[in-house]
Parts: structure tokens; C-alpha cells; sequence
């Protein structure tokens, strides 16, 4: 495996939201990967234990939302020793430039890892039209 | 109207430098992760996974987040007291007509060694990952597990 680079541990990255929650506890956002090719846009979001009932996408205005919540899981009995991360929901929101097939959105969640695809929509093509003589 | 706040007023020279240096030290503070709110965060160990160790009367339990990582690219082992997690993380690659707007997610390789605190049952070690999440369930030694005593 030399050649590699070695992964750095990250903290995850906690956020301030704007709106007051009902639920308390810490909100982070998540690290993601957003690529574009002619048809897509496409983005991936590390989303670490969540379940896929507990994912909510929204997209309403051009604003994209990923809100995820996370059912914590460690069992009653035990008891913590030491703590690197904490255990929150996930939030993070993006404009969109691009006109969004909103029918045509596909979402996969596997391991930990949401991958959303939007399709663009299809440019109308232009038109000509003659315009014929009486 | 002068208000005087306690311990400081302004004809007193020194006192606004001691402050002006309080003020300092308390900014200090807050850069280095504000350690009053969240006295047990770590600050040593900076090797990926971070993870989270707990335990109960029986086990050790080690969780740590991993996303997108499938169950071949951990390694997992266990001498002695160390629980050692290693492997690699891969990102696979778009394609070539592809433009990144965002990059944030790293691939990368990893190795971290844990020395739990007690002794351990190194054959009895079980570890799964579901959801991104790697937890590995380490039995204590029976040497190790609390021992009720009944009074006579």
C-alpha cells in the first residue's frame, strides 16, 4: 500500500443553524464530493450510521437540504471511556445553478454513503419557425 | 453617569493591561477547542478512524465512523492488549468528463492501534460494519471481568 497517502482524521465539522431545533443535540455537517458531467450533477455525502428512513432530501426554490438523523447506538449499559467524535444529525444545504429533473432524481445510501444524482434538464432546443406567406 | 466594573477601573493602568492579557488568555482557550464545555474530547490522538471506546461488565466496545468503506477494506487484529485497525479507503473515480465542484471526502490508507485498557479474550473479538459505522466487540478476560464478592 505504499504510494498512498495517509488519511488524516477529521473532526466533523459541527454547525450553527440559523432556526432553532426541537430536538437538541450537536448538528454537523457532512464531508462531500460534488461532480457535474454534461447530463448530471452528482453528489456524495459521508453520512455514518444512518439509515436510509432516516434521510430526508428536499429540494424546493434551486435549494437543495440533506437532513439525516441518527439513532445513537450504543447500548444502555455501557459506559464511555473515551470519546474522539460525537454522534449528531447531519444538515447541509446548496443552491442550485442548474434546472434540476426533479422526477428523474435518484438517491442511493450504501455503507454511510448517500450518492444523488440529479439529472439537468434538457435545454429546449431552439426552434425555428418560418413563417410562410399568404 | 460613569459606571466602574468591579476589579478594573480606567485610572488604574495596570489593571487595563492585566485585563487586555486575561482577554488573551481566554481567546487562547476558545482556539484550543473551548476544553470547558467538552472536558472528555480528546486532543492527542489525530490518526484516523477516531473512535469511540466503551464498556460494560463483559466487553469492550470500539466504534468507529467509516463510510463508505466495504468490509474487505478493513483489517482488523488483536495482540495482546492492542486492537489494531488498518486499511484503505478508496474513492473510486468518475470518470474523465467529469468536473468537481466539491472535493472533501479523502481516500487514503490507515492504521491505528488502540491499547485498550484491560486484558482482553483475543479469540472471542467480533467486529461488523453496517451504515458506515465499524464496531468491534472485545470480551474481557475472565481475569479481568469484576468479581462480586457476597459478604458473610
Amino acid at each position: 500500500m505504499s504510494g498512498t497517502k495517509e488519511i488524516q482524521a477529521k473532526e466533523k465539522q459541527e454547525v450553527s443553524v440559523p432556526a432553532e431545533h426541537t430536538k437538541p443535540g450537536p448538528v454537523f455537517t457532512p464531508a462531500v464530493d460534488i461532480f457535474e458531467t454534461e447530463k448530471n450533477l452528482t453528489l456524495l455525502a459521508d453520512l455514518p450510521g444512518v439509515k436510509s428512513d432516516k434521510l430526508n432530501i428536499d429540494l424546493r426554490d434551486n435549494v437543495l437540504t440533506l437532513t439525516a438523523d441518527v439513532t445513537p447506538w450504543e447500548g444502555a449499559d455501557e459506559e464511555d471511556l473515551l470519546i474522539e467524535y460525537e454522534i449528531g444529525r447531519y444538515l447541509r444545504q446548496f443552491t442550485l445553478s442548474e434546472v434540476i429533473d426533479q422526477d428523474k432524481i435518484d438517491a442511493q445510501l450504501n455503507d454511510g454513503v448517500l450518492r444523488l444524482t440529479l439529472p439537468k434538464v434538457e435545454k429546449a432546443t431552439p426552434r425555428k419557425i418560418s413563417v410562410k406567406a399568404a | 453617569m460613569i459606571f466602574r466594573r468591579p476589579f478594573y477601573s480606567p485610572t488604574w493602568v495596570l489593571g487595563s493591561a492585566f485585563e487586555e492579557l486575561d482577554r488573551m488568555r481566554r481567546q487562547l482557550d476558545e482556539m484550543s477547542g473551548g476544553l470547558e464545555q467538552r472536558p472528555y474530547r480528546l486532543l492527542g490522538a489525530r490518526v484516523f478512524p477516531l473512535i469511540n471506546l466503551s464498556e460494560n461488565k463483559d466487553n469492550y466496545y470500539v466504534r468507529a465512523e467509516m463510510p463508505g468503506l466495504k468490509a474487505d477494506d478493513i483489517g482488523i487484529s488483536v495482540a495482546g492488549n492492542n486492537l489494531s485497525i488498518s486499511g484503505e479507503r478508496k474513492i473510486a473515480s468518475e470518470g474523465e468528463n467529469v468536473r468537481y465542484h466539491r472535493r472533501e471526502r479523502e481516500a487514503g490508507t490507515f492504521n491505528r492501534v488502540i491499547a485498550l485498557p484491560g486484558e482482553v479474550d483475543a479469540d472471542k473479538v467480533e467486529a461488523k460494519h453496517v451504515d458506515g459505522i465499524l464496531t468491534v466487540v472485545i470480551p474481557k478476560a475472565e481475569t479481568a471481568k469484576p468479581k462480586q464478592i457476597t459478604i458473610r
